[in-house]
């Protein structure tokens, strides 16, 4: 079987500084990966190479085995994106918005699927109200939705829980742990909650400046660094010189 | 108050494109209606049906506005509501995206229009109508120019984020005073009708000036506008397809929702 995601030898170079260098990765079926570190590390930029919205400087990413940049819509149907600082077209309704994008993925049964979004993400309450008028953590569980619409192979999660409260934060990464087991999906986790991290991730990678600097399962790498908990690995790590 | 006062004074003064938006529409407006009054004094007995061929000019005019600008709203709308990215990251392909707007576009310029075809009748006892079948090719070749535009506008917004977003709304009005839209080509400075007969507009208003004057239609004028539109639209689907190209090297799809 092929690997779902693998990213060899990726570098992106803008106006001659480089936003992520010569990284190597790769996720497995039911694997859930942890791409970490601060601000401006290459996260979105590494992210954006594996979407196709960003064409790479050097080296390849393969989804399924074939390349991004020689089949980049064809392989788009195996992928999905949910970000905060993307949403959906606010005037529509929620289920306007996720027939929509039922259709734009080619969802072969498009009701029996917007009914089992309904009922895993709760939207029954909310399916008819404006996307616009919801509250934050209503409308991220419909950017959730519309992330696993077309069941992607790979799922790439930038801040899932960014600006939720608890309990909201709790029921995403609930719902993403049981989607994960009920679907095998690979899923690319970028998050700066250190303790969702440990939580769902079976290995993690740290980045910094474009590079990879770290990486293995949290807990060896607490281990390794002699910390506490991730959040502790992670300030020891970014705050080293590199 | 003067903090207020900072707040946009500090806004346009480092933003060169505020600048020339704040001086484009005023020059615009004085050169469009300079060069309609300079018709009327010269040629006031041109028209013998000056209502009925200048509303019918107006409304043709409307078709290439409200077909370039519905082009360029339904690109606009992704930016504002921030779902620009969900549309690129949907297995679409580019030339689906195309095809999808220009087809929206379309249905949006009709909506538009009809009421006010349909209005010019009862209001001013004239119909567009009156133009015959040659209505459908003058039709065609402004809503194929509108999108066009609408292309060259939209590669714009790709290649250069929201920033570009002036250009959208004032692009048509720089071709309105060009256009020829309510004048001859001969009412235009020597320079400015080089630049005119470049534009399948001055053949399009001319034969529709030329249909309601002397009842003919002289297909050379239409042959030319659609000559000039083929040569537009295949360079705007190429511009389409270079500034996504630009736009993946630069990084601007994935900044466009922040």
């Amino acid at each position: 079987m092929q690997t779902p995601l693998e990213v060899i030898n990726l570098s992106k170079v803008f106006d001659n500084k480089d936003a992520v260098k010569n990284i190597s990765f790769k996720i497995n079926q039911n694997e859930i990966i942890g791409i970490l570190g601060p601000n401006g590390c290459g996260k979105t930029t590494t992210i954006g190479m594996i979407l196709g919205l960003l064409k790479p400087t050097k080296g390849k990413v393969l989804v399924k085995g074939m390349e991004v940049e020689n089949e980049r819509v064809n392989l788009l149907e195996y992928l999905n994106f949910i970000s905060p600082y993307i949403e959906l077209p606010k005037k529509l309704t929620v289920k306007q918005n996720l027939e929509v994008y039922a259709r734009l993925y080619d969802v072969k049964n498009i009701k029996s699927k917007i009914d089992y979004l309904i009922d895993k993400l709760r939207l029954n309450e909310i399916i008819n109200k404006i996307t616009g008028e919801l509250s934050s953590g209503q409308k991220n569980r419909v950017s959730l939705a519309k992330s696993i619409i077309n069941d992607p192979v790979v799922l790439l999660l930038d801040e899932p829980t960014a600006s939720l409260d608890p309990e909201t934060g709790d029921f995403v990464r609930s719902f993403i742990e049981e989607y994960q087991r009920e679907r095998g999906t690979s899923i690319l986790l970028a998050s700066h909650n250190m303790s969702e991290v440990e939580r769902l991730c079976s290995s993690v990678f740290m980045m910094n400046k474009g590079v990879i600097i770290d990486q293995g399962k949290p807990k060896e790498l607490i281990k390794k660094h002699g910390r506490k908990n991730m959040e502790e690995v992670f300030l020891k790590l970014t705050r080293e010189k590199l | 108050m003067y903090g207020l006062f900072l707040r946009h004074f500090f806004l346009i003064k480092s933003s060169l494109p505020r600048v020339l938006d704040l001086v484009y529409w005023p020059t615009i407006q004085i050169i469009l209606w300079g060069f309609i009054s300079k018709f009327f004094s010269i040629y006031s007995d041109y028209y013998n049906n000056t209502l009925g061929i200048i509303l019918t000019c107006a409304i043709l005019y409307d078709i290439l506005f409200r077909s370039s600008i519905s082009f360029n709203m339904l690109f606009l709308e992704e930016i504002w509501s921030r779902n620009f990215t969900n549309l690129f990251i949907a297995p679409l392909k580019l030339k689906e995206i195309i095809i999808s707007l220009i087809i929206t576009a379309l249905i949006r310029t009709l909506i538009g229009l009809v009421p006010a075809i349909i209005l010019t009748s009862p209001l001013f006892g004239i119909s567009i109508l009156n133009l015959g079948l040659p209505l459908l090719l003058l039709f065609l070749s402004l809503y194929i120019f509108g999108i066009t535009l609408g292309l060259f506008v939209s590669a714009g917004l790709i290649r250069f984020g929201p920033s570009f977003e002036n250009i959208a709304w004032s692009s048509l009005f720089l071709l309105a005073p060009l256009g020829c839209i309510y004048y001859p080509l001969e009412i235009l400075p020597h320079f400015f009708q080089i630049i005119a007969k470049c534009l399948p507009l001055v053949y399009i208003f001319d034969e529709t000036r030329n249909i309601l004057i002397n009842n003919f239609v002289n297909y050379e004028n239409l042959k030319q506008a659609y000559m000039l539109n083929f040569v537009y639209l295949t360079f705007g689907i190429g511009l389409f397809y270079y500034s996504f190209l630009k736009a993946r090297i630069k990084g601007t799809l994935i900044n466009m929702g922040e």
